[in-house]
């Protein structure tokens, strides 16, 4: 019985510090890969490989100003970025990074992440409403109808893969392709929930809500020192997140030859991250009605299309 | 179980009680969020967590978003939370709140008449909830997808832009095929008259100003 509280403790502490962790040393990985694919450097002057500049940049972070704009909504500007992260954070629990190994094997679990995933949208909708700008605003505008309508196609794109394991519980979804990952029947289901996950994320080229160029920064104009600092994190918590479960519901998860799992895991998951690094590496910005269009014209009808096919290859095969 | 059940529903009842009562909108859509998602853990600690899972991504996550995306563009301001003191009277409380009591006391009476079922035993899958909804109440549910289509229609209706709704008028047209440079001189008055009355006022700049010295 305590063994077991213990090997629990270990596990939700484990996921948390691996977590976070892998957050920041994205901050390191994103810059260096970007350079490498835009023919430069990228940061190499702090320790080996440059290293250390994650730990330059917290201590950078954590000693800048904190500073609450006097015409802001208080409570709300100081609880938008914790949402974010509380909520990805959530989701991380239901991830299997081994046969047995998560913090709970829940039986609703992609449901649960859907629902987790909703909550990441008031972060960034009430963060540009509370800090009383037009930028910001318009920010947390787009973000919230970017958001919410790549969440629906997100939601459709994962029931092929529900259907085909028979199951919303992550460790079944694993056992179940034993045989053969689903990205080989699911391909639309993958290619749908990869660019919803790029959505959610809010990364290019569906960057729209902080779009420099046009927005300042967008929700996180007013945004300094570690409040900042937590949108930040939140990214990249979200890309290792969307990463993960990609692994987890096309990918296979665990499963793999001769190494242990946990190591195929990590590196499936590391190989996707360097897809989504390599995506901002090479893609443009859209706009804004393009963005929307996209989504309702184009990845929402092959998300009805993948539902119904597997739909009827399932009722036919029996 | 059973603490996580009561603890749920008192913050359900609170935050619901803040929804009513916040002066800002976007507080009180606050507390609904927080009061959703305590009645999803309400529903989980019954043995329901499909249909919690539901509420949280259906509720919380889609519906309150818009909401909150409506009020944002509405811009109340302090303006609106004036008004709301106002509308806010006592004279407005009595009547709705008598009528509540009223319905708390027979909730009161019927809990005290039948013996108490115990609740949360047996835990609803979501297969289950499935084969209920396309089986006995099937037409339940071709009935909310047609008034849902009939929204989706009159949406669509409502969203139209005017100049396919109508044929163009004639006046309307006069007024649009204004030249280039009608239109630039009209932009630089307004553009003219603006800045002077940003002079005029202290706004920003000037007052950063007198910060540093």
């Amino acid at each position: 019985m305590l063994g077991e509280t213990i090997r629990l403790l270990i596990i939700v502490f484990g996921v948390l510090i691996v977590a976070l962790s892998t957050a920041a040393g994205l901050i390191w990985l994103e810059r260096r890969l970007l350079g490498l694919w835009q023919d430069r450097y990228g940061p190499n002057r702090v320790g080996p490989f440059g290293l250390l500049q994650v730990l330059a940049d917290m201590i950078k972070v954590f000693a800048k100003e904190d500073w609450t704009p006097p015409f802001a909504d208080a409570v709300v500007f100081v609880v938008a970025p914790a949402v974010i992260i509380v909520s990805v954070a959530m989701s991380f629990t239901i991830i299997p990074f081994a046969p047995g190994t998560a913090v709970v094997d829940l039986d609703i679990g992609v449901l649960f992440f859907l629902g987790m995933s909703s909550f990441g949208a008031y972060s960034v909708a009430l963060a540009g409403w509370a800090s009383d700008n037009k930028y910001s605003l318009l920010g947390g505008l787009r973000a919230a109808a970017q958001m919410i309508s790549y969440e629906v196609f997100m939601g459709l794109s994962l029931m092929g893969v529900v259907m085909q394991a028979g199951s919303f519980n992550l460790s079944t979804i694993v056992e179940a392709q034993r045989n053969l990952w689903f990205c080989v029947p699911q391909i639309l289901g993958l290619i749908v929930f990869a660019q919803a996950g790029v959505a959610e994320t809010r990364r290019v080229p569906f960057d729209l809500p902080e779009a420099e160029s046009e927005l300042v920064a967008g929700y996180h104009s007013e945004y300094s020192g570690m409040k900042f600092g937590m949108f930040f994190v939140g990214e990249y918590l979200g890309i290792t997140l969307i990463s993960a479960l990609m692994t987890t519901l096309f990918f296979g998860g665990w499963m793999g030859p001769v190494l242990p799992p946990i190591v195929w895991f990590s590196l499936k998951t590391l190989l996707l991250i360097c897809v989504f690094v390599l995506l901002r590496a090479s893609l443009p910005r859209l706009r804004f009605d393009q963005l929307m269009a996209y989504g309702w014209k184009v990845m929402l009808p092959l998300a009805l299309l993948n539902l119904v096919v597997t739909g009827g290859i399932l009722i036919a095969t029996g | 179980m059973e603490a996580v059940f009561y603890i749920s529903g008192a913050i359900a009842v609170l935050s619901t009680i803040g929804v009513i009562t916040r002066l800002n909108a976007v507080h009180a859509l606050l507390y609904l969020v927080v009061s959703l998602i305590a009645v999803a853990l309400v529903f989980y600690s019954l043995g329901a967590p499909f249909v919690a899972a539901l509420e949280v991504i259906i509720y919380a996550g889609a519906i309150i978003v818009l909401f909150v995306f409506v009020i944002m563009l509405l811009n109340l301001g302090p303006q609106g939370s004036r008004e709301e003191r106002q509308w806010l009277s006592l004279k407005t409380w009595v009547g709705p709140a008598v009528l509540g009591v009223i319905l708390i006391a027979e909730l009161v009476y019927t809990f005290g008449l039948q013996p108490s079922h115990p609740a949360g035993v047996s835990v609803v899958e979501p297969q289950q909830v499935s084969i209920a909804l396309f089986g006995p109440y099937v037409l339940g549910v071709e009935m909310a997808s047609l008034l849902l289509l009939a929204g989706l229609v009159g949406a669509y209706h409502l969203g139209q832009r005017d100049d396919f709704r109508r044929p163009a008028q004639p006046e309307a047209e006069e007024s649009k095929t204004g030249t280039r440079s009608d239109y630039l001189a009209h932009e630089g008055r307004a553009l003219s008259s603006s800045t002077e009355k940003g002079a005029g006022s202290e706004i920003g700049p000037a007052r950063l100003k007198g910060d540093e010295q």
